[in-house]
């Protein structure tokens, strides 16, 4: 039913389910994500969305199965995941002048005992700041740095990490509209480039499915449903999970900009 | 090869300044002894033979009281700075110290109980001290940072510091009732409260430099790690680092410093918090720089700040802990309200 079904699938999440303080957060979420495929998680506050992220960076306790390539992720070394698992957080506050160079530099932190030249090093640094904007900043403290700067800090740390998956939670959060857009075509042009995969948590239901090719709809902990744009971000689906006439309400929103198109 | 040039010069320099402000802290005191009297008895010790036209009663002076002193001063400075400077970056926290979240109190009231129940042979009741005061705080840490994370899982910077000071005073508290109820021991406990770095002997400071020299090691091979802890817990783990590990790490570490350090001198307080501060002026926050520097500067700083509390108001002798502190807690200040100004810019 989907061309991708022939790649292989990256992160298998099989029944996790993750419990705090009495509450289940996460109910029995099992999906799993192919190369090259955007896979979006969408769904109101409280969906679960960030948990999943969570448990996947093996940050909280959970049970059920999250598989790397067919391998436990919570037995594999730290920085073996580090490597192949790369996580964008959705928010940093900084308290040192540490320059945007030092923080992008410490995206390498897995592969220093690889003695790669500093060369090559360099080169990629160079390269994820350049992706991202950031070159001309590179010595820039970060405290002097806007927030969406900030988070293209982090993004190029991302890149030069250079896992095979990226998670990013609410990753254009604290970013304007023309870095919004920017970023998706960077991550975008690099995960089909080297044959990646992302895993996203966002918002914004048209950023939404702009971007992704895979969606997993979420509400209460449970995973609503799951398929390709036609079948998940459709007003069936939606309206029940946010209570709300979500595409009259979009579409009530975008109407002012159509007389300019 | 340009990158090992410029280091070694740095580190000649820095040696260099170190034992300038050496030799002028063991040159000033009560009674003059001038510095090329000072050089000669130096170097008489090493060569077993003392010139004859100084004046006998100078050599116990020079080589008893004053030189193992200013070492000592040195090596508590190195090690409560770099212990900070560690500190600060683990909880991504620029007001954290061993006195503010309240360890030094910890690592004082290990060392009281050890006096307080230990035999009367110096030597067990000397070791007790010391490995009870690294017991204490060490388990203080953990128990002011478990504490924290119940209150605040976020380990916000303001949290750690109010329960370092609530820990503070309990520990405190538990010391003086101590104290007050061992009426044998007393007259130890009392000596050792107000022991400062003055009654050091060289034993002491050969085995306080085997510890320092053992733990800054460690944690220097650790300073890309405390970069990614200063940039953020969850950072850190993100790019690969093992969190918990390390943090176990460079906790046990700062606290066989710190608890060595307190059971040797008595607590000296905010050395740790002020020398980073000013050390991060010239460096900036990475740990490959920050932590031998601060090193360094903690040294030179507390050597002379010792000096000041001998010769200022001679023959009265200021409690070290009087001058670090009054400069200490006027920085803590003004580190707080730029830190909130920061807030307010976004």
């Amino acid at each position: 039913m989907n061309s991708n079904k022939k790649s292989p699938s990256i992160l298998e999440i099989n029944g996790l389910t993750v419990k705090m303080a009495g509450f289940t957060l996460v109910d029995q979420v099992t999906f799993n994500i192919r190369e090259r495929e955007k896979f979006i998680i969408v769904g109101p506050n409280g969906a679960g969305k960030s948990t999943i992220i969570k448990a996947i960076s093996q940050s909280i306790p959970y049970s059920g199965e999250i598989l790397y390539k067919g391998e436990d992720v919570a037995k594999m070394q730290k920085n073996q995941i580090a490597r192949n698992i790369g996580v964008l957080a959705q928010h940093h506050s900084v308290n040192y002048s540490f320059t945007v160079e030092e923080i992008v530099e410490l995206g390498r932190f897995s592969y220093r005992k690889d003695k790669l030249m500093i060369k090559e090093e360099k080169e990629i640094i160079q390269e994820a700041l350049e992706m991202t904007g950031m070159i001309e900043k590179r010595k820039q403290s970060v405290l002097t740095l806007s927030g969406g700067e900030i988070q293209r800090t982090f993004l190029a740390q991302l890149f030069a990490q250079n896992p095979n998956i990226l998670i990013l939670d609410e990753p254009t959060n604290y970013l304007d509209i023309q870095y919004q857009e920017q970023m998706f075509r960077v991550i975008e042009e690099w995960i089909t480039s080297k044959n990646k995969a992302v895993l996203a948590v966002v918002h914004d239901l048209s950023l939404a499915s702009y971007f992704g090719s895979e969606f997993l709809l979420m509400n209460q902990g449970k995973a609503v449903s799951r398929g390709r744009k036609e079948e998940v971000m459709i007003p069936e689906q939606l309206n029940l999970v946010y209570e709300m006439n979500v595409g009259s309400w979009l579409h009530y929103l975008y109407k002012h900009w159509e007389k300019y198109l | 090869m340009k990158i090992k040039a410029v280091f070694l010069t740095r580190f000649f320099f820095i040696s260099m300044c170190l034992i300038l402000i050496m030799n002028i802290c063991v040159v000033y005191g009560s009674v003059d002894i001038n510095l090329w009297d000072t050089g000669r008895i130096v170097f008489g010790a090493i060569t077993g033979k003392f010139p004859s036209d100084i004046p006998e009663r100078f050599i116990p002076i020079v080589l008893g009281v004053r030189l193992p002193r200013v070492l000592m001063s040195g090596l508590v400075g190195a090690s409560l700075s770099i212990s900070g400077a560690a500190m600060q970056g683990l909880l991504k926290n620029p007001l954290a110290d061993g006195t503010t979240i309240g360890v030094s109190s910890g690592a004082s009231l290990g060392a009281v109980i050890a006096i307080a129940f230990s035999a009367k042979s110096t030597l067990v009741s000397g070791l007790g001290t010391f490995l009870m005061s690294i017991l204490f705080s060490f388990a203080s840490i953990c128990l002011i940072l478990f504490l924290a994370k119940i209150i605040d899982f976020t380990l916000s910077t303001n949290t750690v510091i109010l329960i370092g000071v609530i820990y503070s005073m309990f520990a405190s508290s538990i010391t003086s009732l101590i104290t007050t109820l061992a009426d044998k021991e007393i007259k130890n406990i009392v000596f050792w409260s107000m022991g400062s770095i003055a009654g050091s002997t060289y034993e002491e400071v050969v085995l306080m430099t085997v510890i320092l020299i053992i733990c800054s090691f460690v944690l220097m091979r650790n300073g890309v790690e405390l970069n990614a802890f200063a940039i953020g817990e969850e950072n850190a783990m993100h790019v690969g680092v093992d969190v918990r590990r390390v943090k176990l790490r460079i906790m046990a570490l700062v606290s066989i410093l710190i608890g060595v350090s307190v059971s040797i001198s008595g607590t000296i307080g905010f050395v740790g918090l002020v020398i980073p501060h000013i050390t991060r002026i010239f460096t900036g926050p990475n740990h490959k720089k920050l932590l031998p520097i601060s090193m360094a500067i903690g040294a030179g700083f507390l050597m002379l700040a010792d000096m000041f509390c001998r010769t200022m108001f001679s023959p009265i002798e200021l409690p070290i802990g009087i001058i670090t502190s009054f400069i200490g807690s006027i920085l803590f200040v003004f580190i707080m309200i730029r830190k909130n100004s920061n807030k307010f810019r976004g």
